[in-house]
């Protein structure tokens, strides 16, 4: 039986290697697509050798758990709107730690039995130490992850009760408390290597830690909380890896776990806000800054959608600024017709991208690729920054601190030092929006204010629909 | 040229792991083949531009799911019919993951091949 053994552990190894290539098409979206499907070749190989291993002996409870699994991902793949990805990318994310939890629970509780068998023959046989402990990490990592995950789903799905943070006191010591239970659960569970209790107490323990962290965290930090939960599953698979000896399930987990730890890097860096600052809600408050009369008192213009076509007509370097905004009105269609038809005039319309802009990293591209906005027309910020200067008119849509010129003005705002995009630089500024109120940040915003911006107040869809009808008079 | 070298080596070491009979052993380039694999991991997805960064979350979401090996054998081997209970749940979560992340991502990322 050894050649078996030695063959599927080849196949996991050529699924691990399917996975690096995998990762690697994704480097340029013209190798992408294959990228993918060498990832879920991988993914394919190593299940369908794992299926033929002598260990497996009943098939029913697998195809049962596949058919229910297949199809629900498989609906859920299809039926999800390209708007909603932050929120299906969650709930992905938590079903992959919540199988990790009972993969490992699975195997300590054989664990568990065979060492009690151990210590009839022997009363000094020792237990395996090392995959207590990983099953023991698989646990945490993984109940937090898939709680974690949950609350961000609902958040993010806008369900009414989590709109606003459950609000209760202490909720630092809490954290700092279940912290503390959770260190002594492993202990005790490497304590008693014979019981499987301690796990038990350790998942439940680390679900409302799992909870209580995600809970306050809203709002444009939720991009950092999807990259590191991601990030986690990735870790939580590792895990399990450690628990079965199994190598594949330990290279995929930390090619995951890596990540999604460079994306949450990246968001925090974007944000100019520390991971730790958006994991403990800590958002610096705003004071000595200007109040929003201050800023705007009577200098704020708005215009119509003919004044802003007369404005593009007359244009011959447009940039779109697209932000979450654009997401919530469904704009992407209309801005893809409006970017055609400024095109047909002879006019060079490229896009501006912000690192934060929508709820999670690359959204915005996703939107506008669905909108078959080709991607070479999308500018990252700081290819785009420099151009500002040269550039007619700059569209905003829906879009607000990422292009509040405080960040770079005022060292006291909270903003203070986030990289921005310099559309006040332009020649006019058109900002679709539906108010002046603050956006996350929750500070005033002197570019609406500014000599040279525009404000056409209205729902990002209507509004561009109704420039395209103005443009076409 | 790196991560090619990067990948030999971690064939060698996957390959020294599976034929490692001793825990101890087994523990040991399990970890090494963790921090390796890590190494591999960063030199990649630094390189990934930000336009597929969702793509990416979602496609490496669905290889997470490779915990689905796992859960089949905890399903399939006879441990009792709890450890199998568990198995069965667990199957199917990690297939929801698998099965979603890679079709909503080839779903992406044929958006971004259209043009």
């Amino acid at each position: 039986m050894a050649t078996r053994t030695t063959i599927i552990a080849l196949a996991y190894l050529i699924s691990a290697v399917l996975f690096i290539l995998g990762i690697k098409g994704l480097t340029h979206p013209k190798t992408a697509v294959r990228g993918n499907l060498l990832g879920a070749m991988g993914m394919l190989v190593a299940v369908v050798v794992t299926l033929v291993s002598q260990e497996i002996v009943g098939y029913w409870m697998i195809v049962l758990g596949l058919a229910v699994g297949a199809t629900v991902g498989g609906v859920l793949a299809v039926k999800i709107e390209m708007t909603a990805m932050p929120q299906m990318v969650a709930l992905l994310n938590g079903f992959g730690g919540g199988a990790s939890v009972l993969v490992a629970w699975s195997e300590l509780i054989v664990k568990a039995n065979a060492y009690g068998v151990a210590l009839e023959k022997n009363s000094e046989a020792l237990p395996d130490y090392g995959t207590l402990v990983a099953g023991l990490l698989a646990g945490l990592i993984g109940a937090v992850t898939f709680w974690g995950s949950l609350v961000a789903f609902a958040k993010l799905q806008e369900f009414k009760s989590f709109k606003k943070p459950f609000d209760y006191p202490a909720k630092q010591a809490i954290n700092a408390g279940l912290g503390v239970v959770v260190i002594l659960l492993m202990v005790i569970g490497i304590m008693t290597p014979g019981s499987v209790a301690p796990y038990f107490f350790l998942v439940v323990v680390a679900s409302v830690l799992g909870v209580t962290l995600v809970n306050p965290i809203g709002g444009a930090d939720m991009p950092v909380v999807i990259a590191l939960l991601n990030s986690y599953s990735g870790l939580a698979a590792t895990a399990t890896g450690f628990v079965l000896n199994n190598t594949v399930l330990i290279i995929a987990g930390s090619l995951v776990g890596a990540s999604g730890v460079i994306l949450t890097q990246i968001m925090c860096k974007a944000m100019n806000r520390s991971l730790v600052h958006v994991l403990f809600g800590v958002m610096e408050a705003s004071e000595g800054s200007a109040t929003a009369d201050e800023v705007y008192g009577g200098r704020v213009k708005s215009t119509s959608a003919e004044e802003a076509a007369m404005l593009f007509d007359s244009a011959s370097r447009v940039v779109i600024v697209p932000g979450y905004g654009l997401a919530v009105a469904q704009a992407q269609h209309a801005v893809r017709d409006l970017t055609n038809l400024l095109e047909s005039k002879g006019i060079v319309v490229e896009f501006a991208i912000h690192p934060v802009a929508g709820r999670m990293p690359g959204h915005m591209n996703v939107l506008l690729a669905e909108a078959e906005i080709p991607y070479e027309q999308l500018k990252e910020m700081d290819e785009i920054n420099p151009s500002f200067a040269q550039t007619d008119v700059t569209l905003v849509i829906g879009a607000n601190d990422v292009v509040n010129p405080v960040a770079r003005t005022d060292p006291k705002s909270p903003i203070a030092g986030m990289p921005i995009l310099d559309v006040d630089k332009s020649r006019t500024v058109i900002v679709i929006k539906r108010s002046l109120s603050p956006g996350f940040a929750g500070i005033p915003n002197p570019l609406f204010a500014a000599d040279n911006t525009l404000m056409f107040f209205g729902d990002g869809k209507k509004a561009v629909l109704d420039l395209l009808a103005a443009l076409k008079e | 040229m790196g991560s090619l070298t990067g990948l030999n080596t971690l064939a060698l070491i996957a390959e020294a792991s599976a034929q490692a009979e001793s825990p101890p052993l087994g523990l040991i380039a399990g970890l090494t083949v963790f921090v390796l694999a890590i190494f591999v991991g960063f030199e990649i997805i630094t390189k990934i531009p930000p336009t597929l960064h969702t793509p990416l979350m979602s496609g490496s979401n669905a290889i997470s799911g490779i915990t689905l090996v796992g859960a089949v054998l905890a399903a399939g081997a006879d441990h009792g019919p709890f450890a199998c209970f568990l198995g069965m749940v667990a199957v199917a979560m990690a297939t929801i993951n698998v099965v979603g992340g890679f079709l909503v991502t080839n779903r992406m990322l044929e958006m971004f091949r259209r043009k």
